[in-house]
């Protein structure tokens, strides 16, 4: 109940700070859909113990310049192969480990994996990735496993 | 023309770049999964350097603030739409095309 109770709050300073216009109506019309999310939130279970993962948050700012550089990065190249007259792609279908142990890992993960050009998340099993890759190199990039390293330590950040 | 103005084209140019170049790879790739990949160009560089472009255009105000957080949600969101994309598609059984005949096209 606190919790729903510091969403909704939080929720409603952040809309008016957004908003800036403080008429009857929309001061309504905000009050209104934050306490709409806050029921939606509450039937989906996003409190249940099993899926707090807050402490996950708080270490990402740090994965961020990593993953932007290898956004710009695969951007590039896939650019780079678009534009080119021969069109040099081979696409294929593989699967990757995903290590973490948390569900919210496991979803940063594969959104950064379908974030990057050339590389899309299709399944999400327990811990594997079914992965659709444009071209080879995109694909040997993602195998280095070195984006799920990443991912992975953002979770232990919690143990130690 | 201050330095803000020329820093602001610069990104806002590239943006357009990015977006055209991903409109031009979901033109010519060849299936579904892989015409994605153009899609998610459009969507990160692309809506990114537009983004910042503008940023340098609003300087330090609310609206930058707001800028960053509609990137952010941008960034969160668009790949979740394509991973369920990528997903309904993987599930009804739609086969990759896979280029089996490398020697015929190059």
């Amino acid at each position: 109940m606190l919790n729903n109770l510091i969403l909704g709050v939080a929720l409603y300073a952040i809309w008016l700070l957004w908003s800036g216009h403080y008429s009857l109506l929309l001061l309504s019309l905000g009050a209104i859909s934050c306490l709409t999310v806050v029921v939606l939130v509450r039937r989906m279970g996003v409190f249940e113990p099993e899926r707090q993962h807050v402490h996950l948050l708080l270490p990402l700012p740090l994965y961020w310049p990593w993953l932007l550089w290898a956004i710009f990065v695969a951007n590039l190249d896939i650019a780079w192969r678009v534009l080119h007259p021969k069109l040099p792609i081979a696409p294929c279908v593989f699967k990757v480990k995903a290590s973490q142990k948390s569900e919210l890992g496991r979803v940063i993960y594969a959104n950064s994996i379908t974030l990057t050009p050339g590389t899309v998340s299709m399944d999400v099993e327990s811990d594997t990735i079914t992965v659709h890759a444009l071209t080879e190199k995109s694909a040997s990039s993602l195998q280095t496993g070195e984006m799920d390293r990443r991912v992975t330590a953002l979770e232990l950040e919690r143990e130690s | 023309m201050n330095v803000f103005d020329l820093i602001s084209w610069v990104c806002l140019l590239g943006g357009v770049f990015f977006c055209f170049v991903g409109s031009v790879g979901l033109l010519r790739l060849p299936d579904f999964y892989s015409r994605m990949h153009g899609a998610s160009m459009t969507d990160t560089l692309g809506a990114a350097l537009v983004f910042i472009g503008l940023m340098f255009q609003a300087g330090l105000s609310l609206v930058t603030v707001k800028l960053v957080m509609i990137l952010f949600f941008l960034l969160l969101t668009s790949p979740t739409s394509t991973h369920a994309l990528a997903k309904s598609a993987f599930d009804a059984g739609l086969k990759p095309w896979v280029k089996k005949q490398k020697d015929v096209i190059q």
